[in-house]
């Protein structure tokens, strides 16, 4: 695990209070490059010894229109979120003693299509298992999500700028969670976050979503072939990954409340 | 007289006004109304090559979920960044006819899920070398078109899906193609077939998670419905996995997960007995 020493010689947290945009919104930009120690022992190149994930960036409420939004950033990978909710629903959609929960997820090019689809149930049945629906019945919570770059990892970017949206909107929630991608390469060497270059290079593609709680395990979406070991390691590393994500989380959300 | 009056309430409208106290009054005994237990999957029927006018087809009967795959080969130009593979194209149709959820029009979420999953399966299974499907790399190759259309939905559609898909691969039988190098026509000889060469049979085990704890194996629609979350396993011959399906829904822990992997490989050793 990460020790505290490496931590805070790495950890910058620049806060730029930008007056153009407004009261009440701040801009932040978190600099965490996590580096975590592998319990296999792999070295994964260009990163460096140990896995790592990539350098994150997080910026809230940067739309105006959306009750809450988030632009998510993972390397080059970057996806903006907005929240509408909750708010009124249509009577066919609507659900007696809870809140309906919508996702729509576009494509930086092109109309969305079935993958999309897929994708956008796999995002709304992992935010249905966290926002308390209950609070709010016969209303609608609609996720937005536009790809702005995809360089590697875009699922769990989309799972990371989901959850900063909502936690923006003041949607309430049982737990947060974070989505990370692993990377199994022909010799079974593990990468986290992989960039589009590995993920092609890559004989299998796992990405899990986690919750904040307990870690465990709310959503996966595999592709390519893998055996039991090594899904075992690469959740056990997801589960690794899964807490710098959710310091990162709470710093940033901190950082942003302690001025206002 | 009064015993079976109430036996009556219980049965009929308490099922209607708390569906999901009645199923827990059932999980606490570990078993389900229809008399399964937790861990037992429903039998499976399996009819293949039902259909004469495709090149493949088989029908599988998961309890009352029944799903019809026809496989139909036809000709296309390969792709030009893959000039020597050929292409397997699959499509999952829930028409209403299968359940009143459903209405008629573009296919709904439900359906282009199970049809992304698909061809999840196809493509990370290997279950089909696509170079098998070429006949002059560059200008022609075989695309099989597989259509699987839902008859009756009663829960754990993906299960049924893989199962009819790698049955009616099985009997497909392609008709042997020579260019003809003065017309550079395609000839087509439908005397002479052949069967496709299947390199893996993957099987999917689903299974549904209830009140975050409880495991049950292959859901019916109204388990389906009640659950709190859902989890699809697809497994190969080598204990590989294919895809770990979660879309969503409650946690799961690592230790159940395993849980999950080894009834996963159970049922794959049942499976391949029926269908070889």
């Amino acid at each position: 695990m990460v020790t505290q020493g490496v931590r805070s010689a790495r950890c910058r947290a620049e806060v730029i209070i930008a007056a153009s945009r407004g009261v009440g919104a701040m801009e932040e930009e978190m600099h965490t490059d996590a580096k975590i120690r592998a319990e296999i022992g792999t070295g994964c190149s260009p990163r460096g010894p140990g896995c790592s994930l990539r350098h994150f960036a997080c910026e809230q409420n940067l739309l105006s229109r959306p009750d809450g939004s988030a632009s998510f950033l993972q390397g080059d990978t970057s996806v903006l979120a907005g929240v509408y909710g909750p708010a009124e629903v249509k009577v066919s959609k609507e659900i007696f003693n809870k809140a309906t929960l919508e996702v729509i997820l576009r494509p930086k090019i092109g109309l969305p299509g079935v993958a999309e689809k897929s994708r956008e149930r796999l995002i709304r049945n992992t935010c249905e298992a966290v926002v308390l629906g209950t609070l709010h019945p016969r209303t609608s919570i609609t996720v937005v999500l536009q790809v702005v770059s995809d360089a590697g990892s875009l699922l769990a970017c989309c799972l990371n700028a989901a959850c900063m949206a909502l936690v923006d909107a003041g949607v309430p929630m049982r737990a947060l969670f974070c989505g990370v991608t692993c990377a199994l390469d022909s010799d079974g060497t593990l990468v986290l976050d992989p960039t589009s270059k590995q993920e092609k290079e890559a004989r299998a593609v796992l990405t899990f979503a986690l919750d904040s709680v307990e870690r465990k395990l709310l959503m996966s979406s595999t592709k390519g072939l893998y055996s039991d070991s090594e899904l075992q390691q690469c959740l056990a590393a997801a589960q690794a990954a899964s807490q710098h994500v959710f310091r990162f989380y709470r710093e940033s959300l901190q950082r942003r409340y302690s001025k206002s | 007289d009064s015993s079976v009056y109430l036996r009556y309430i219980f049965n009929t409208c308490f099922r209607t006004v708390e569906p999901l106290e009645y199923y827990r009054r059932f999980l606490k005994e570990n078993c389900r109304p229809d008399g399964r237990e937790l861990g037992e999957f429903r039998t499976t029927t399996v009819n293949i090559g039902s259909i004469s006018t495709a090149d493949g087809s088989a029908l599988v009967k998961l309890g009352n979920t029944t799903v019809i795959c026809g496989v139909k080969a036809e000709f296309a130009a390969p792709p030009t960044d893959a000039p020597d593979k050929g292409y397997v194209v699959p499509n999952v149709d829930l028409p209403p006819l299968c359940s009143s959820r459903f209405r008629s029009g573009p296919p709904g979420e439900e359906a282009q899920v199970a049809s992304q999953f698909i061809a999840d399966v196809i493509e990370n299974s290997q279950i089909i070398q696509k170079e098998d499907l070429c006949i002059s790399p560059g200008k022609l190759a075989w695309v099989l078109y597989c259509d699987l259309i839902c008859l009756d939905y009663d829960g754990n559609i993906l299960d049924a899906c893989t199962f009819a898909l790698l049955a009616a691969l099985k009997n497909v039988q392609l008709p042997e193609v020579t260019i003809n190098e003065e017309t550079a026509l395609a000839e087509v000889n439908l005397k002479k077939k052949s069967y496709l060469n299947i390199r893996t049979h993957p099987v999917a085990t689903s299974f549904a998670v209830f009140d975050d704890t409880l495991l049950i194996v292959d859901p019916t629609g109204e388990e389906e419905h009640l659950a709190t979350g859902t989890l699809t396993i697809v497994m190969d011959e080598e204990g590989k996995l294919c895809c770990l399906h979660k879309p969503g829904g409650s946690g799961l822990t690592g230790a159940k997960l395993q849980d999950c992997m080894s009834r996963a490989v159970t049922r794959h050793k049942k499976k391949k007995k029926k269908i070889l």
